[in-house]
């Protein structure tokens, strides 16, 4: 019972996602990204040329990870302010009082519109960057190493923020979590660059900003994972390390333990945000 | 107890007999330090309709969210159907209209109701949903987008929504308050259906005359607390017999005296007839004054207000404190 719930909820918050013309609007600016950075590649591709293998494949990686970038950038901006609205909106504007009285667990609606989400925003990200990873090969002959798990953690980066987008719109309103949610996701990219920059510099303290950032709000590392696997291997073991620090080139893949700690994570802010709605007046 | 434990004392619960269709008691609520609700105890038996009444602020909408599950008591019980409201399950046959109605705006009709039938896990065939709809005025808007609906139209919605997955008990929070006349009469007739039909209904309106005419009972909340309930007759107490006669003599307003106290004007009588509710008291004396040769144009049961009432119990309840 409480699975078809969550199913119901789900297919209906997609055919949200999908009547509120969220699709159409991800769309226009999907097809304007994917425009704008074939355009600069093939630009780019003009100066290959003067370019050695290993300078070209170093520009190729940093700006496709920089097109990543902006691509996760919309896929978070969507999801955290879908996400607040989708909750708070509905019970503040009432909509979620005839729902709520059926027979129907708080929770499984909770997760029934995280389910839908988590669709939503992963079929955005893959489908998107899928078709980035195209433009880039027929531009300038580029691939990634490993596209199915850079998209994979790409999907992982956009549940995670929209997860605590859930939760805090079970708390404060929906316009101000989607605002919370995007600062915190910037904020924890910001830290992560201060992190690499500490690591240049053998600071450890500052080093550390980066890793409790990523620890506290696991976006910003998953982004580093997915970076890692759309970046050229070879680029690490160029002399000088040019991914130190850089804040659109990786060191290093994800360890096994901090994929369990982000999925873990997740579902601990889930369960926070379930609990969070199961005790709320409506 | 364990799970298995529970499910033995709900099937207990479910099987005994002539359980009401909302038992509540004891019920407490607190919004930081002001008290909405406080010590409500009730019970709407199958097929009763109750309407709740009370000032703006009672704790009306409250009782009902506390009673849906919506808003959790700090204090008190509720068994909805026989369960305990704290067990979603006891929601499968309620049906529910909220003060703030408002739908999936990106929906069609169709679809909410669809969608409400799916959750509430009932089956309901696709006619009987168009039925529903029909009920409600809006057969010919089923495919049109919700968020195009007038306040009026999405608050007949929210009746179909109530009343789709065949509920035996109904929660209407204010029914009418977004529609004209013609929709209030169209509610009128639809709780009387839902009353032959033996489903619960409890009514919450500001519109006494609605809740007088068709609530057994009534319920009065006056600052979280029940200030009065009985059926109609026990809160309104005397009846009276207005009627409008010429060709009156003595024998026949020595008749009208017989039936209870007896005022007159012109051709205006009006007699207090008893408390209790005999059916035959009325029928006997007409006949009587038409064998003695008076001429009948008006006979009119009325009783003092229910308007008349509530405002003598909320004021009561002002006076008793501050004295």
């Amino acid at each position: 019972m409480t699975a078809r719930i969550v199913l119901t909820v789900a297919a209906l918050t997609l055919h949200e996602a999908g009547r509120r013309r969220v699709v159409r609007s991800l769309a226009v600016l999907m097809v304007a990204l994917l425009a704008l950075s074939a355009w600069g590649f093939s630009l780019l591709d003009a100066e290959f040329g003067t370019f050695t293998s290993g300078e070209s494949k170093m520009a190729a990686s940093t700006v496709l990870n920089l097109v990543m970038f902006g691509l996760s950038l919309i896929a978070a901006l969507g999801t955290a302010f879908l996400a607040g609205p989708t909750l708070a909106g509905e019970t503040e504007s009432g909509i979620a009082l005839a729902v709520l009285a059926r027979p129907v667990r708080r929770s499984a609606v909770l997760v029934g519109k995280w389910l839908g989400l988590v669709t939503f925003g992963s079929a955005f990200v893959i489908l998107a960057g899928a078709a980035e990873f195209v433009v880039v090969r027929s531009t300038v002959g580029y691939w990634p190493p490993d596209p199915v798990a850079g998209l994979a953690l790409l999907a992982a980066q956009t549940t995670a923020l929209l997860t605590l987008g859930l939760l805090l719109s079970t708390v404060i309103s929906p316009m101000a979590s989607g605002i919370v949610s995007v600062g915190l996701f910037c904020a924890t990219w910001i830290a992560g660059v201060v992190g690499g920059v500490g690591a240049i510099f053998d600071n450890e303290s500052l080093a550390r900003v980066g890793t409790v950032s990523q620890v506290m709000l696991p976006t910003d590392g998953l982004w580093r994972g997915a970076m890692y696997a759309f970046q050229d291997p070879s680029l690490l073991a160029l002399a000088g390390s040019p991914a130190e620090g850089h804040p659109f080139l990786s060191q290093a893949p994800l360890t096994g333990a901090y994929l369990a700690w982000a999925g873990f994570w997740v579902v601990g802010v889930l369960t926070l945000a379930a609990l969070s709605f199961q005790r709320r007046d409506l | 107890m364990t799970g298995p434990a529970l499910d033995a004392v709900d099937r207990v619960l479910a099987e005994l007999p002539e359980t009401p269709a909302v038992w509540c008691s004891g019920l407490r609520k607190r919004y930081r330090r002001q008290t909405a609700v406080d010590g409500v105890s009730f019970t709407v038996g199958r097929g009763e309709v109750l309407g709740l009444l009370g000032p703006n602020g009672a704790g009306k909408t409250s009782v009902i969210k506390i009673l849906l599950g919506l808003v959790r008591p700090d204090a008190g019980e509720v068994l909805l159907l026989g369960r305990p409201a704290r067990d979603p399950r006891s929601r499968a046959r309620v049906g529910y209209l909220p003060e703030l109605f408002r739908y999936q705006p990106w929906l069609t009709a169709t679809e909410v109701l669809d969608l409400h039938v799916r959750l509430s896990g009932a089956a309901v065939p696709a006619a009987e949903r168009r039925e529903c709809l029909a009920l409600v005025g809006l057969a010919d808007r089923a495919r049109d987008r919700v968020g195009g609906f007038s306040k009026g139209m999405q608050q007949r919605l929210g009746l179909a929504v109530a009343l789709v997955a065949r509920p035996e008990f109904v929660v209407l929070d204010e029914p009418t308050s977004a529609l004209d006349p013609l929709g209030r009469a169209d509610v009128r007739d639809l709780l009387l259906s839902l009353k032959d039909r033996n489903v619960a209904v409890l009514l919450n309106s500001h519109l006494i005359g609605e809740v007088e005419r068709v609530c057994d009972r009534v319920v009065i909340l006056d600052k979280g607390r029940v200030a009065a309930s009985g059926t109609l007759p026990e809160l309104l107490g005397r009846r009276e017999l207005r009627l409008r006669l010429d060709g009156v003599g003595p024998d026949a307003e020595a008749r009208l005296a017989a039936a209870g106290a007896l005022t007159r004007s012109g051709d205006a009588f009006t007699v207090t007839l008893p408390a209790e509710d005999d059916a035959a008291i009325v029928p006997a004396l007409v006949a009587d004054l038409v064998r003695l040769g008076v001429r009948v144009h008006a006979v009119e049961p009325g009783r003092i207000s229910l308007e008349e009432r509530l405002l003598d119990i909320l004021r009561a309840g002002d006076t008793e404190e501050h004295p």
